[in-house]
């Protein structure tokens, strides 16, 4: 009984602190590395070309969907304190709990109808590669255990709040505090051991595109001009006008 | 006054026989890759007809180009409010389909067929899926087919034409067409560039070239919807966007682009144009009648002391002023007044210019007899088997004055050049035709020479890139002396 215990011990610091730091360690080095040395493969892409009906019945569902869980998430993460005095309010936890959910919702509808396009269009299968359906097949699982989390887990957004966001910070912190996790039920943990498996596939994969979301085009001017060299400063040498 | 160059277009209509040579030559050299199957930088089309990607005028469709609003002009569907929701599926995105599917044949079939008694076929498989399919079409699928319900009848340009006019383009033996060639325009205002979240898609400062950055291009698409002449495409393998880069490398090194120098009708010419880059803005916000005069008005005359005082301040090479003063495309666009931008009331300020077509006016059946319709000097457009009103949609946004004015020059110089040379008609009937298309003799002859016995030389002036000073600008030359020719990847530390 011990040793199951000690055993599980070594398994939740393998889940909970070895993996967080091999996810990150791994996310920074090779997206930066990616990014410096094969920029080229920063795209988005984007089979829309291929397929454009089904596609907007997938795509616009998963990312806004994916939008509302993460920024979920990150309130969370970033604003524990105040998430909890937001939730003291019955109606606002539910408001709260409620859009978490829809938007969780859509991205599984999302997420079916890219399985669905991608295995019945010809030409979208064409250009899908395993690393693609690896990245599908966690998004789905992911999604899975948040929505089962959700239902049957009541309230994570408070929880969240007081137990997962201490713990994320010990992580940053450099000094992992498993004693956050350890006590949370099984489909929980399968959710945060997910999340870092993501990470980790992160920089290998197309989700890289979501680091270079084009924030700049929002204030840059229209037009674009870009020069070989400095006008100002090319010699001119004596010249007639009319010859 | 901000001085730049432009390398710009002329295709003189008049001489294009519809062969598709200039499309071949760009397929071989840029889009015979894989994902690029399907691109046509340069492509042919029959107008009244469809084009490629088919309706690509049909603006209702696509959604493309500016649109003025407020004061201002604005993308009609890739501006800044609309980039955020449109980026995860823009709604006016062009498929494949409206392309088409490229394919090849399984030639290999004809030599391993088994014996039979039927003659072994080469079938059709597509290049994307590699799968059997059945062509249903292609990017000149509609070549000749003036006159068809499918293709020709639902050319956009038709709007606004009445039903009598619409039923002359399409009676029997009264057929009429002609081809439409198109590489991308290199635009003042391009809403490729304007739309390109990334930054990817830029114009070259030194000739105006518009090119996509392919390291930086991130595949969000918008340049495919934001272009009115969906001259940039989609690559579907790499997930970048591609477009025309009028063959750079060529013209870099002197060369004319590959679809002008193969061109059988040698319809194409190239030369340098000065413009005012200060009155972009004004000019592309113009009224769609004033767009015309605007637009050229914003070329600067390569001759006057004060433009080229203007430009050489600016970083205008003195050997591009000097290209710009023999630009042919100066002639054609400012001097005669003859070559004019498609769809200009797209706003994006196009630089290739179209001599637009004379296209058959004398005749027309009467009973069983042909009449003669013209009256005067001057045949009478406005009866010509191809409408006025569809020619000045192409080519002049509507304005029918300005293609009037250019097809009647033409028609004066060959008048006075038949006067010349077959001497059928008096040398005072034709001056009086000259004075009347506001056309002087030695313009005559200038648009005579240009489109009739123009060399290679006189077609394509193309400006020195000047590459090896744009090089001293940014580095040492000095900086690499002692270590060309046997390099090292990582400098040893041995004995240093």
């Amino acid at each position: 009984m011990i040793d199951k215990i000690a055993a599980f011990d070594h398994l939740n610091l393998f889940w909970f602190t070895i993996l967080p730091y091999v996810a990150l360690f791994t996310f920074f080095l090779v997206t930066i590395q990616r990014y410096r040395g094969k920029g080229f493969t920063y795209s988005s892409l984007s089979s829309q070309f291929l397929e454009n009906k089904v596609h907007f019945w997938a795509m616009v569902p998963f990312h806004y969907g994916i939008l509302v869980v993460l920024a979920g998430h990150l309130f969370g993460f970033l604003l524990p304190g105040q998430l909890l005095q937001w939730n003291s309010d019955a109606i606002r936890l539910y408001i709260l709990e409620i859009s978490g959910f829809i938007g969780g919702l859509f991205t599984l509808v999302g997420l079916i109808n890219i399985v669905a396009r991608r295995l019945s269009d010809a030409r979208t299968k064409m250009v899908t590669s395993a690393a693609d359906w690896v990245v599908i097949g966690i998004l789905i699982f992911q999604i899975g255990t948040g929505l089962y989390t959700a239902l049957f887990h009541s309230w994570g957004s408070s929880w969240f709040a007081a137990s997962l966001s201490p713990y994320l910070w010990s992580i940053v912190k450099f000094s992992p505090e498993i004693a956050y996790v350890t006590p949370l039920p099984f489909m929980v943990k399968l959710h945060i051991i997910g999340a870092f498996v993501l990470i980790i596939l992160f920089p290998f994969t197309r989700l890289v595109h979501a680091l270079v979301v084009p924030n700049p085009y929002l204030w840059r001017k229209p037009q674009v001009v870009r020069w070989n060299w400095d006008r100002k400063k090319i010699r001119t040498t004596e010249f007639k006008v009319h010859e | 006054m901000d001085v730049r160059s432009q390398i710009s277009m002329v295709f003189h209509l008049d001489k294009c026989i519809g062969c598709h040579t200039c499309s071949i030559a760009c397929k071989n050299i840029w889009t015979d890759r894989k994902g690029t199957e399907y691109m046509w930088w340069n492509n042919v089309e029959t107008k009244p007809g469809t084009g490629y990607p088919t309706k690509w005028e049909d603006q209702d469709k696509y959604k493309g180009g500016w649109e003025k609003s407020n004061g201002s002009i604005k993308l009609k569907s890739t501006g800044k409010g609309r980039i955020i929701p449109n980026i995860f599926h823009h709604p006016h995105q062009p498929s494949m389909d409206d392309y088409y599917e490229p394919w090849t044949y399984k030639y290999d079939e004809l030599f391993t067929a088994p014996e039979g008694t039927d003659q072994p076929t080469a079938r059709p498989i597509s290049m994307v899926t590699g799968k059997h399919m059945d062509i249903e079409a292609g990017p000149n699928w509609d070549d000749d087919l003036s006159g068809s319900p499918v293709y020709a009848a639902n050319d956009p340009n038709l709007k606004g034409l009445t039903a009598e006019q619409k039923m002359q383009l399409s009676a029997i033996e009264r057929l009429v067409f002609f081809y439409f060639p198109r590489i991308c325009n290199h635009c003042l205002n391009p809403g490729c560039v304007a739309s390109c979240p990334s930054g990817a898609l830029h114009k070259r400062g030194e000739d105006g070239l518009v090119l996509v950055d392919q390291e930086r291009c991130r595949g969000w698409r918008s340049c495919i919807a934001a272009c009115p002449y969906k001259k940039t495409y989609y690559n579907w393998q790499t997930g970048k966007s591609e477009k025309c880069i009028l063959c750079f490398p060529r013209i870099e090194s002197g060369q004319a682009p590959a679809c002008f120098h193969s061109c059988v009708g040698r319809i194409r010419y190239l030369g340098v144009l000065l413009y005012d880059a200060d009155l972009i803005d004004e000019v592309a916000n113009k009224p769609d009648d004033e767009l015309i005069d605007a637009h050229r008005a914003m070329i600067l005359n390569p001759h006057d002391p004060e433009v080229v005082r203007a430009a050489q301040s600016n970083g205008v090479h003195d050997e591009v002023i000097k290209s710009a003063q023999k630009s042919p495309v100066y002639k054609f666009v400012k001097e005669w007044g003859i070559a004019l931008p498609p769809h200009i009331e797209y706003r994006t300020l196009p630089m290739l210019f179209y001599v637009p077509p004379m296209l058959p006016v004398m005749t027309a059946m009467d009973g069983n007899a042909k009449k003669n319709m013209t009256e005067g000097l001057f045949p009478d457009f406005d009866k010509a088997r191809a409408p006025m009103e569809f020619l000045a949609n192409l080519f002049s946004g509507g304005n029918t004055g300005k293609m009037r004015y250019a097809l009647k020059k033409q028609m004066a110089v060959r008048q006075y050049r038949r006067a010349v040379t077959v001497g059928d008609i008096s040398q005072e009937a034709a001056n009086k035709m000259l004075v009347e298309a506001d056309c002087s003799v030695e313009q005559a002859e200038g648009i005579y020479n240009l489109t009739s016995l123009c060399t290679f030389d006189d077609r394509f002036v193309i400006p020195p890139a000047n590459r090896e000073e744009a090089i001293q600008m940014m580095r040492d030359p000095l900086e690499f002396k002692q270590s060309v020719g046997f390099g090292l990847r990582e400098e040893p530390e041995r004995g240093a």
